[in-house]
């Protein structure tokens, strides 16, 4: 049973990540360690039986050539790991870029079918075509999100800091979302200080942060009566914004890992099965990278709040 | 209309080319088109265009390296830069080389892409 655990935690990683026994860090490890009792045993014993100097030294050297062999050996395997993690990351820039470009033709051809001409459209074919127009802008999302993603983990995300009003950003995204808002049966509450003060950040992914804050306490709500309190306030030397739901809120399990990529709470993913658990992730750097701080309080059942704050210039 | 403003087009993916062809006809401006950059370049030079729309990344020859001929000629005409590259350091590339503003490609719809025009025609 245990050495089943065992074998299981030392060798799982590595076969998941195709790498060969000699270089796989996890036994390349515990190898080592068993070398090392082996030798320590061995000259002891030697130089019990023997007690001649030279055949003492030429052992030790002999073992310290094979604790170094196997140490370079771990250090390949790391190297390996990173290596696969680099062109992970670059596979997924250049596939997305690639993405982008398909994707724009079909946007601008759907654009122009649903433009001017619309007379001559019967109303499913309008219906149809607009399908094909929001699935197009979720897949263009999506292509962005993983740009982003890819950027972050090789430490490229561009950030343009300015200095930004954050109430006129807030302003532009209630506006989009307001319907979207009625649609869930959601009311929208929203508090803004009278002259917020201006904060340095990126103005574009700000804005995607405060849209992908109330974009998912409308989405995450729920169908019963929703009220979201949206709240933008100078607090001493800060900007505080917050995005409070009475929604499911997140169970205690997975609040660690509310901004790990990819991660969705199970409630959510359960009710809502769009959603790529990219969002948080890519605000969490976007926040950090404007030198702010971003985090969230949660109870089950009684919603959760969603806050960043921003150092005022 | 005498005065119809002309709009270069230099873009090498077709279905583009033919959606912003179609849209600009429809709101009333002479369009050219060229799919590649050297041609592009010829364009500009013999037909001066009131607006171009230049992509980054073509054949023969890129937007960055039109983009220099321009400045080397002391050419004036206003260029929005069509990307799909949305690298900051690429765009303010192209800034720096005397683009006059960009756009993302996907990001953008095609009234997106007309305002934009519009608003940089009705400056000059």
């Amino acid at each position: 049973m245990i050495s089943s655990a065992i074998y299981k935690k030392i060798f799982k990683d590595c076969r998941e990540n195709n790498l060969g026994l000699w270089q796989c860090p996890g036994f390349l490890f515990v190898a080592m360690g068993f070398i090392n009792i082996c030798s320590m045993l061995g000259a002891y014993i030697i130089v019990k039986e023997y007690n001649i100097p030279e055949l003492v030294v030429f052992t030790v050297s002999v073992i310290s050539v094979l604790i170094f062999s196997v140490g370079s050996s771990i250090t390949n395997g790391f190297q390996q790991i990173a290596n696969i993690n680099r062109i992970k990351s670059e596979f997924v820039s250049i596939a997305s870029h690639q993405l982008k470009a398909p994707l724009s033709g079909m946007r601008w051809a759907t654009d122009v079918l649903l433009g001017e001409k619309q007379e001559c459209l019967s109303s499913k074919q309008i219906e149809y075509l607009k399908d094909i127009q929001e699935n197009t802008s979720r897949m263009i999302r999506l292509v962005n999100d993983l740009l982003d993603v890819s950027k972050i983990e090789s430490g490229k995300m561009d950030i343009n800091l300015q200095n930004t009003d954050l109430s006129d950003i807030l302003k532009t995204v209630i506006k989009e979302l307001d319907s979207f808002a009625l649609a869930h049966n959601t009311k929208l509450e929203v508090d803004i200080d009278q002259n917020i003060k201006l904060v340095k950040t990126d103005p574009i992914r700000i804005k995607m942060v405060m849209q992908n804050f109330i974009d998912n306490a409308i989405k995450y709500t729920g169908l019963e009566k929703g009220v979201i309190k949206i709240s933008l306030k100078n607090k001493d030397d800060e900007v505080f914004f917050s995005v409070k739901d009475n929604g499911s809120g997140i169970p205690k399990k997975d609040q660690k890992k509310i901004f790990d990529k990819f991660f969705r709470s199970g409630n959510i993913a359960k009710k809502q099965t769009i959603g790529t658990g990219l969002g948080l992730y890519i605000a969490k750097a976007a926040i950090e990278g404007s030198n702010g701080s971003i985090g969230f309080e949660s109870k089950e059942k009684s919603g959760s709040t969603f806050w960043f704050r921003l150092p005022r210039i | 209309m005498d005065n119809k403003k002309k709009i270069l087009v230099i873009e090498d993916e077709a279905t583009l080319q033919k959606a912003l062809n179609e849209v600009l006809v429809q709101e009333g401006y002479e369009v050219l088109s060229a799919l590649d950059g050297i041609s592009g370049l010829d364009l500009i030079l013999k037909e001066s265009p009131d607006l171009v729309l230049l992509d980054i990344i073509l054949p023969k020859m890129d937007g960055f390296d039109v983009l220099k001929r321009l400045k080397e000629k002391g050419s004036e005409v206003p260029i929005i830069i069509l990307t799909n590259l949305s690298d900051i350091n690429d765009i303010q590339k192209a800034l720096d080389l005397g683009a006059t503003t960009y756009l993302v490609k996907a990001d953008f719809h095609l009234e997106d892409v007309l305002k934009k025009i519009k608003e940089l025609l009705s400056k000059n």
